[in-house]
C-alpha cells in the first residue's frame, strides 16, 4: 500500500485540527493538552503539542495522511518531522488575526526551506466579521500573485475539499511542467 | 479591514489600500492598554491594546489619497492655507470670522477672485497639509485602526487626488530612519558627555534651540531619558539631535560597562533538510479524484 501524506500548518489558533477533523475518515487522533498559560487560555482550552493526525483512504493501494503541525514554536523540531516526504502543504491562517499574520509568514518561509513542495494558502475564518478580505491579507502576507490563497472555512467540509483540491492541482502542474 | 499597527504597518495599510484601489476612511485610534495579556504567537505574550478615542481619519478614492484628519484639527481651508503661509494668522481670523457656515469650496473661489491665493496655492497647500499628517505617522507603531468602507467626511473639503506610491515611498524612509536612529540609539538610559577636545570641536559651531538645550544637559550623571524629559523632547526627536551631535562630534554617548556581554542571537540548529516526495501524477490524480467524491 502507499501512502502520501500532506501537512496542516499555520500559527497558534489558526484552525489546523478542525481543519483536519472536517475531512478525515477517521476521528482524528489528537496529541492536544491543556494549554498553561493564562494567555493561551484566553484563546482556546487545548493545544496540539506533537501533532494531529488525520486519513483519507483512496482505495486499497493508496491512503492521504493529514498531519497537523503544533502551532507553538517551542514544538517546532516536530515540523521537519512532518514536513519530511510531504507532497504538499496547507498554510492555515486566521483572517481575523492580522497579529498573527506575521508568524504566519514565518511559518510559511520555515516549510518552504524544509522541502520544496507547493503549498496554498488558506485564509481560515472568512464566516468571521472581522475577517480580512484575501487580496488584502496577500499584501499583509506578501504573498506573490502565484501563490493560491484561498478563502477558507475550516468547520466547513466543501471549504476544506477546495483547499486540499487547489494543493493537489497546485501539485499536479508542478509534476506536469 | 482592521488591526494594529503593532501588527501591520502604516505603509502596509496604505499599500493595500492603494493596490485595492479601495474607497472610504482609515480612522485610526488611541492605544489605549488594558493590562491584560495577549498571545503574539505560541510563545509570547504582550499587553492587549483596545481602540481608544479617534486620533485621526485618512481619506481615500479608488486608492488614491484625498483627505487626511488628525485629532481635534478641523482640516478647513483656510487653517490650511494658514499653515502653508499663504494667509497670515491675522487673514486667517478675519476669513474664520466672515465665512462661517460657508464650505471649502466657496471660500476658495472668493479667496481666488480677491487674488488671496490662486488655484494652484490651494491644491498644493491641500496636498502638502494631507501629506504632513501621514507623514507624521510614521512614528506611530501600535495604534488600532480599522478601515470604514465607501464612508467619506461629511462636511464638504476640496479633496485633491494624492498618488499613495510617493506617499508610501516617503512614509518607508522616514520608518527607515527611524528604525536607523533606534539602532543608533538603542537605549536611551545612556548617558551623554562631551570629547576630550572640548574647545576646538565647538568652535564656530552654530547649534539649534532643540541642540543647545540638550548640550546644557550633558553631564555623566544625567541619561538621554532624562535630558529628553528635561528638555520636553520625544523619543524620536531626542535620538535625532543626539544622533546630530554625535555625528558632529560635539558629545559621546557612554558606553555601558564592560562585561556586559551583547545576547547571541538564538540560532537554530542546522539540520539536514528533509527528503521531499517522490510521487507520481497518476497518484495526485486519484487524489483528486477521491476528494472530489467526499
Amino acid at each position: 500500500m502507499q501512502t502520501v501524506k500532506m501537512v496542516i500548518t499555520g500559527p497558534y489558533s489558526s484552525g489546523k485540527t478542525e481543519f483536519i477533523s472536517s475531512i478525515s475518515e477517521i476521528d482524528v487522533v489528537k496529541t492536544e493538552r491543556e494549554v498553561t498559560t493564562k494567555a493561551e487560555r484566553e484563546v482556546k482550552d487545548q493545544t496540539t503539542v506533537a501533532m494531529d493526525f488525520g486519513r483519507i483512504t483512496v482505495d486499497d493501494d493508496l491512503v492521504l495522511y493529514l498531519f497537523g503541525t503544533p502551532g507553538q514554536r517551542r514544538f517546532d523540531f516536530m515540523w521537519e518531522i512532518l514536513a519530511e516526504g510531504m507532497l504538499g502543504f496547507v498554510v492555515m491562517v486566521d483572517s481575523a488575526k492580522p497579529e498573527t499574520f506575521r508568524e504566519a509568514k514565518s511559518i510559511l518561509e520555515t516549510f518552504r526551506a524544509y522541502a520544496p513542495t507547493p503549498y496554498v494558502v488558506a485564509a481560515n475564518k472568512q464566516d468571521h466579521p472581522d475577517a480580512w478580505q484575501t487580496d488584502d491579507m496577500r499584501v499583509a502576507l506578501r504573498i506573490d500573485e502565484d501563490v493560491k490563497l484561498l478563502p477558507c472555512v475550516a468547520k466547513d467540509k466543501e471549504s476544506v475539499k477546495n483547499v486540499l483540491l487547489e494543493l493537489l492541482y497546485s501539485i499536479l502542474e508542478e509534476m506536469e511542467s | 479591514m482592521q488591526g494594529n499597527l503593532r501588527d501591520v504597518s502604516l505603509t502596509q495599510v496604505l499599500n493595500i489600500i492603494n493596490l485595492s484601489r479601495k474607497t472610504g476612511t482609515l480612522v485610526l485610534y488611541e492605544a489605549k492598554k488594558t493590562g491584560q495579556m495577549e498571545k503574539v504567537n505560541a510563545e509570547q505574550e504582550r499587553e492587549r491594546i483596545e481602540a481608544g478615542a479617534e486620533r485621526a481619519h485618512i481619506v481615500f478614492k479608488e486608492g488614491k489619497l484625498v483627505h487626511a484628519r488628525i485629532g481635534e484639527q478641523d482640516g478647513n481651508l483656510v487653517t490650511v492655507l494658514n499653515k502653508s503661509g499663504k494667509l497670515t494668522d491675522g487673514q486667517a481670523k478675519i476669513i474664520r470670522e466672515r465665512t462661517k457656515n460657508v464650505n471649502d469650496k466657496a471660500i476658495a473661489l472668493k479667496l481666488i477672485g480677491a487674488n488671496y491665493v490662486t488655484q494652484k496655492d490651494i491644491i498644493n497647500s491641500i496636498q502638502q497639509y494631507t501629506m504632513d499628517i501621514v507623514y507624521n505617522m510614521s512614528s506611530w507603531k501600535q495604534e488600532p485602526f480599522r478601515f470604514q468602507d465607501n464612508v467619506m467626511p461629511t462636511v464638504e473639503r476640496i479633496m485633491v487626488p494624492i498618488d499613495l506610491k510617493n506617499v508610501i515611498i516617503e512614509l518607508s524612509r522616514r520608518e527607515e530612519m527611524l528604525t536607523e536612529l533606534n539602532n543608533f540609539l538603542p537605549d536611551l538610559d545612556r548617558p551623554l558627555k562631551f570629547p576630550p577636545d572640548l574647545k576646538q570641536k565647538f568652535q564656530g559651531v552654530h547649534l539649534s534651540v532643540e541642540e543647545w538645550r540638550v548640550v546644557s544637559y550633558v553631564d555623566p550623571k544625567n541619561t538621554i531619558r532624562q535630558i529628553a524629559k528635561a528638555s520636553n523632547m520625544s523619543d524620536v526627536e531626542i535620538r535625532r539631535v543626539v544622533y546630530g551631535l554625535v555625528q558632529a562630534g560635539l558629545v559621546q554617548v557612554v558606553e555601558p560597562a564592560a562585561g556586559s556581554a551583547l545576547q547571541n542571537s538564538s540560532g537554530r540548529r542546522a539540520r539536514p533538510r528533509p527528503k521531499s516526495s517522490n510521487v507520481q501524477a497518476d497518484v495526485v490524480n486519484r487524489l483528486i479524484s477521491k476528494i472530489k467524491s467526499m
